[in-house]
């Protein structure tokens, strides 16, 4: 049995003016093994990161269950959390604060002394060293992002969940700090289920990538395996001859599919909401 | 641009200063008196009325005694010369010392402020937390809020029947809503994610109210402080004139039931300056509680 799994998952918005409900997705179910990095890439508005927010019991979901190392979970917890694509540091809190609060709510039996070390652990990991003091504002958004990081990995959640973290970053600095996730999550081997829209960066962090069709009632219509050997690093991935052929199948889905999924019977995708996704594997 | 960084503004302040004084003493200095065109009869008159005084052989002065027109600001430094002095003598019940009675104001106001920030923030938050409970309150809170806090005096004096407490619970009155009302919106319109951080981290109620809420709504709070401050400045003043309560609203009133209108401008700079420190006093503790984002 996996480790995650979102179980025959719908969610309804109600209608404007009292208009039929909106159905974002229906019967969507997706599983996740114990460390696997799992992604979600999918057009603006396709319900992802709506999707995300369910399994992080931030958002509820109007059917279905989410099942983590076998037992429901219902309403938010530290056994999933969550890396905000803007961010969420407190920005009345230095660096250091706003670490030692999740770690402090995480082992609340902690002495005082092991709490700072835990804290300096994991600044040091996101090579914050030196930033400790400083506040939010003081702080670019890679660095903003590297504390976001740090904050999740140091109360080590039984599931990470990445809500498109590197949206907001600049491009150099979003394939640095990819890189070092990269970094943490082979020391760690976490369990990550993230979303993005970024093709590149799922191929570089993710072991599969589910493709999402264009809501409403969206799906994920394929889920493609990525077979490059880890570890992985920016230079080298591009290298590997299967790059490209996973790019170009993913790029082609977003680009042709992905808007009129449900219509392009007898293609590679087909079938109605709640089926099988189909596996791709080069 | 550059032309209104140059300069230095007090310099501008001095002048406007010295404009002002000037203006003032000019306007309110009056020619001495000539009795040249005047019958005797006249002038026994005048001096009947008390409108002049003999000086020196048959000469005559206006006298310094009686009131006329605005005094200048060589009469109002005089005055305050003399109240300073005895800033800490209490001649009689209804003759305190300047000092006493900018005491007095001061705790009067501090009471009924530091009372309303702290009703105004814990119903403010419930308020803001809870957005149904915001929205059926919220019409009381506009009916309440634009009333002159004055206006419940009579009511207030009828219901506790001691004005040394109505003057504090009009200050209140003065500074409950705008503080209460900024806080709802500050606590209601908090960012989504700082809520959903507390949750993930399962904060218990009391730390998430703490350590989050209210810091996050702080910069808000300040802003609903500042200005309930200001009106509660402004209600404690005419408070005490109509009271009757010691303090230097009430110097102001009785230096003019004195027909004393050098008293009078004094005790209106007293309360300018009591103002100016207790605001650069908020200011100091506004920026420790403030974040920028």
């Amino acid at each position: 049995m996996s480790f995650l799994i979102a179980d025959h998952v719908s969610k309804f918005f109600p209608g404007h003016a009292g208009g039929e409900d909106v159905c974002i997705f229906k019967d969507l179910t997706l599983k996740v093994d114990k460390g696997e990095f799992v992604t979600v890439i999918g057009h603006s508005g396709c319900g992802k990161s709506t999707l995300l927010n369910i399994i992080a019991g931030l958002e509820t979901l109007s059917e279905g269950g989410v099942i983590l190392n076998g037992r429901e979970v219902s309403g938010p917890g530290l056994d999933r959390m969550v890396v905000f694509q803007n961010f969420a540091l407190m920005p009345w809190m230095t660096v250091f604060e706003n670490i030692a609060l999740a770690v402090r709510s995480a082992y609340p039996d902690w002495e005082q002394a092991q709490v700072v070390a835990h804290v300096h652990k994991y600044i040091g990991l996101v090579g914050l060293k030196g930033a400790e003091d400083k506040r939010p504002i003081a702080l670019s958004g890679g660095m903003k992002q590297r504390v976001g990081l740090a904050r999740a990995f140091s109360i080590e959640p039984k599931v990470l969940l990445l809500d498109e973290p590197f949206a907001q970053i600049d491009a150099l600095t979003r394939g640095v700090i990819q890189e070092e996730l990269v970094q943490m999550w082979n020391a760690t081997r976490n369990t990550v289920f993230m979303v993005t829209h970024d093709v590149d960066e799922a191929i570089l962090l993710s072991d599969r990538i589910m493709l999402m069709t264009n809501g409403p009632s969206s799906r994920i219509a394929e889920i493609v395996e990525v077979t490059i050997p880890r570890p992985r690093s920016r230079d080298s991935v591009i290298e590997h001859p299967h790059y490209y052929k996973i790019r170009n199948h993913v790029i082609h889905f977003l680009v042709r599919h992905a808007s009129h999924g449900a219509a392009a019977e007898g293609s590679i995708l087909g079938g109605p909401s709640g089926t099988v996704p189909l596996v791709v594997r080069f | 641009m550059k032309t209104h960084e140059n300069g230095s503004p007090w310099i501008i302040s001095v002048f406007i200063l010295v404009i002002f004084l000037g203006g003032w003493h000019l306007l309110t200095l009056r020619p001495s008196f000539h009795a040249k065109g005047k019958t005797d009869e006249q002038l026994q008159m005048m001096e009947f009325n008390g409108d002049i005084v003999r000086a020196g052989a048959e000469g005559y002065i206006w006298n310094p005694e009686k009131m006329n027109g605005v005094p200048g600001p060589l009469a109002v430094v005089e005055k305050a010369r003399t109240e300073l002095s005895e800033a800490f003598v209490i001649k009689g019940t209804n003759d305190h010392g300047i000092a006493y009675l900018v005491l007095y104001t001061v705790s009067r106001f501090a009471g009924g402020f530091l009372a309303a920030s702290v009703v105004a923030i814990i119903f403010g938050v419930l308020l803001g937390l809870n957005r149904v409970l915001f929205r059926a309150v919220n019409p009381f809170i506009q009916v309440l809020k634009p009333i002159s806090p004055l206006a419940w005096m009579p009511l207030l004096l009828y219901t506790v029947k001691d004005p040394k407490w109505t003057a504090v619970l009009v200050v209140f009155m003065a500074a409950v809503w705008p503080t209460l009302a900024t806080t709802a919106f500050g606590v209601s319109s908090l960012k989504k994610e700082y809520l959903h951080v507390a949750a993930i981290l399962q904060l218990s109620w009391f730390k998430r109210l703490y350590r989050v809420i209210l810091p996050g709504a702080a910069p808000t709070i300040v802003n609903g402080l500042r200005i309930a401050f200001g009106s509660a400045l402004v209600a404690v003043v005419p408070a005490e004139m109509l009271l009757g309560e010691l303090g230097v609203g009430y110097l102001s009133w009785i230096e003019w039931n004195n027909l004393d209108i050098a008293g009078v401008i004094f005790a209106i700079l007293v309360v300018g300056v009591v103002g100016v420190i207790l605001d650069s006093g908020f200011n100091k503790l506004a920026s420790l509680v403030t974040y920028q984002e």
